[in-house]
């Protein structure tokens, strides 16, 4: 696995000792209350001289991942960029993210993906990895150079924000897979069925006079790419299912041999189109959009049964002006990135509806397998990427609290529990919560 | 907290029968040889219509006008709206005159809501885009009120473009709140799916389920919705399926209709031109429940430190 796809800004190697969490690593079986020290940057070691930080009462956990965030660079570096956006990752958590291309310019080309590497190696908190579009300028008609994106270590390609509606070509993106070898993460939507939609399709959408979408306009195309991965024998991840027909196809796709993950969203797991009815653009419309009663407990048993293998953001960062259109001519898409874990956490977890141990993994291992990523592990001899998390700590989510440029979370508002206190990516402390770490000096 | 009218989704029946009382306040008034009244003086209404409207438009401006408002109407043409000025930009801009009441037609569903959280004033909803249309709904009540027409167990149904229709979705939220039934009546490409469950009421593709409806509430089918991927094939095909006219009416049965009128498409020439229509009731209708709504949202129930004897709207 060539190690050219995640990037970093340079820093000192972490020394800590983190006394008495709960260690809870749950791919490399670990779950007991102890220390854990970080020595150059590498989980074990001797402690002596490392910084000591009391972690009891809290849990440790490997850091997460998220295979599917929007860094609005280049293009709209006023909405986020890889120094904010990766600083909000690392506020929530995360210790790799993966940007989508649909920038302005969509990346499409070698050169835009290597000055993108190079703004990661220099500004981002953590590791960072950058999908290429599969078709150029995301027009679902030219295939982008693949093989050389692979080499420069894209970490796959997707048109996510479109889909890749013309049928020959996905075929084409599928054969050309075999040479290229990197997964294609699709954003699934027949746009004749979507046609100036805004919600999902519904009582809630006949009575506000919304447009709707309806959710076959999702399954019909990830039914139409299970088949082609078939046919060509290739690998496809489906990005965030919010639909059960949708689950319906991934898992029958995956009972039949088929090479298909999938991904899916806190907020489809957590909101429904009913919550829409205040009709605010700004955290309640996003692409897909929130769907009903049906589809969230469905897809929750999907992500427990492995059917969707993890959990993606889909962090979508917006201006508040453009947020505060009427509702079917604002743009979709809201942030994630530091509520992710805690919102899961306080509405799943708490309420006894999935182990903690599940979240973990469907948010990191599980995360990371999808785009072939190394897996965060608090084994021995690791690299150090992990999260301690202060799980019986609450936080408000307002608009003056994140690391992220821009505040469209459908989260506003919430009391959340667990309170992130530290992030180490790659052997480097990437966050502090400021100020209230207690041990953690600054 | 300023009171603002959306929609009507969450007024009681009490809150629409005090609308339908302080309507036949006005209309009282309106008998009078002096139709104008003290009660808004000083006040300031900005109509806002960012869409085209006449009648709407009209009776906000005459019934604002007739309270002694100073009544400011700002259009969508003409405007700095043209120039690309936000609806966000206007409003604040419209808010530092310090209007009591803020009436807005827009064409996006959820314009309103949008807009209230900019200004200080009372937002009506005077029409935005297919989701609500609130004051249209209170002058069909007023309409059938008026005419002795009892709403609780009346049996409505709209016919036609429920779609594309925020007279529809207010009306049948309305009516519903009153105690009536409510029946949709429209090709099938023009229901939104899930509308039976979402607005409540029963849905037909069948002209002939008119026959048990007290009120036959005939929609405007507009030209746009027909040709290349469009929703009926034809007017001609749209008029022989749904058009309403006398022979498709049994005697007794009121037809409604919110205008403008395509004659001959949604509605017979005859039957646009029978007296027996409601079609100017309502518009009549239309500047007395605009007059209580105004009156109602500055000096009504919560301001009611600040309220003008009823008295003196009589006075």
């Amino acid at each position: 696995m060539s190690d050219n796809r995640l990037l970093q800004k340079p820093g000192n190697p972490a020394n800590v000792v983190i006394r008495g969490a709960r260690v809870l690593d749950p791919l490399a079986g670990i779950d007991e209350v102890r220390d854990l020290v970080v020595r150059d940057g590498v989980v074990g070691g001797d402690p002596a001289g490392c910084e000591e930080i009391d972690g009891a009462g809290m849990t440790l956990i490997p850091g997460l991942v998220d295979p599917h965030v929007h860094l609005r660079t280049p293009g709209r570096e006023d909405l986020e960029d890889i120094a904010s956006g990766s600083a909000a990752a690392a506020a929530g958590g995360f210790v790799a993210i993966v940007a989508m291309p649909n920038t302005t310019p969509p990346l499409d080309d070698p050169e835009g993906l290597a000055k993108l590497q190079d703004l990661a190696r220099t500004q981002a908190h953590v590791g960072v990895g950058f999908f290429c579009a599969i078709t150029r300028g995301q027009k679902g008609t030219e295939l982008t150079e693949a093989a050389e994106l692979a080499q420069m270590g894209a970490v796959g390609l997707s048109d996510d924000g479109v889909p890749v509606w013309d049928s020959l070509t996905m075929r084409r993106a599928l054969q050309y897979q075999r040479l290229a070898g990197l997964p294609l993460a699709l954003h699934e939507e027949d746009p004749r069925l979507v046609q100036g939609g805004a919600m999902h399709e519904g009582p809630v959408a006949a009575r506000l006079g919304i447009t709707g979408i309806p959710s076959e306009s999702e399954s019909v195309m990830v039914g139409r790419d299970v088949a082609l991965a078939r046919l060509e024998g290739g690998r496809i991840h489906v990005c965030h299912v919010s639909t059960v027909e949708s689950v319906d196809e991934v898992r029958r796709g995956k009972q039949q041999g088929v090479a298909v993950t999938a991904e899916v969203s806190p907020h489809h797991l957590l909101l429904v189109d009913e919550d829409v009815s205040g009709m605010d653009a700004a955290t309640r419309k996003m692409n897909p959009p929130l769907r009903g009663t049906d589809d969230r407990d469905a897809l929750l048993e999907a992500l427990i049964d492995g059917t969707l293998d993890c959990i993606a953001t889909d962090h979508a960062p917006h201006g508040a002006s453009e947020k505060q259109l009427p509702f079917p001519e604002a743009p979709f898409g809201v942030t994630g990135l530091e509520t992710a874990f805690p919102v899961l956490y306080t509405d799943l977890v708490r309420t006894g509806r999935l182990p903690l141990e599940l979240l973990v993994r469907r948010m990191s291992g599980d995360a990371a397998r999808v785009m072939d990523l190394p897996q965060p592990t608090l084994a021995d001899g690791a690299p150090a990427n992990l999260a301690l998390v202060d799980l019986g700590a609450t936080w408000d989510v307002t608009e003056d609290g994140f690391q992220s440029k821009s505040r469209n979370s459908a989260f506003l508002g919430r009391t959340l529990h667990g309170v992130v206190r530290l992030t180490v990516s790659r052997g480097r402390v990437a966050w502090r919560r400021p100020g209230e770490a207690p041990g953690v000096a600054e | 907290m300023t009171r603002s009218l959306i929609t009507l989704d969450d007024a009681s029946r009490d809150d629409i029968e005090r609308y339908l009382a302080l309507t036949d306040r006005f209309a009282e008034v309106m008998q009078r040889d002096i139709k104008k009244v003290p009660t808004l003086r000083g006040r300031v209404v900005i109509n806002a219509f960012f869409e085209a409207s006449t009648r709407t438009a009209t009776s906000f401006e005459l019934a604002g006008k007739r309270l002694s408002a100073d009544v400011i109407n700002v259009k969508g043409s003409g405007s700095s709206v043209e120039k690309g000025e936000t609806l966000k930009d206007t409003i604040l801009t419209l808010n530092a005159y310090q209007p009591d009441v803020i009436v807005i037609r827009h064409k996006a569903s959820g314009a309103c809501a949008a807009a209230a959280r900019f200004t200080d004033a009372a937002v009506v909803n005077a029409g935005d885009g297919t989701h609500a249309h609130p004051t249209q709904s209170l002058l069909d009540l007023y309409t059938l009120r008026r005419r002795g027409v009892g709403l609780d167990g009346l049996n409505v149904a709209y016919v036609g473009d429920v779609m594309h229709s925020r007279v529809a979705r207010s009306g049948a939220v309305a009516f519903r709140t009153m105690g009536a039934n409510v029946r949709f009546i429209a090709p099938p490409t023009l229901l939104p799916p899930g509308l039976a469950e979402g607005l409540g009421g029963e849905v037909s593709h069948d002209i002939r389920d008119i026959a048990d409806a007290d009120v036959v509430y005939v929609l405007r089918m507009q030209h746009e919705r027909m040709g290349a991927g469009g929703f009926v094939p034809s007017l001609r095909e749209y008029s022989r399926e749904y058009g309403v006219g006398h022979e498709r009416l049994r005697p007794g049965q009121l037809v409604m209709h919110p205008g403008p009128m395509n004659r001959g498409v949604e509605i017979s020439d005859a039957l646009a031109d029978d007296p027996e229509v409601l079609v100017s009731a309502q518009v009549e209708s239309g500047m007395l429940v605009r007059m209580a709504v105004l009156y109602d949202l500055i000096a009504g129930p919560v301001e009611r430190a600040r309220t003008v004897p009823v008295e003196e709207v009589a006075a």
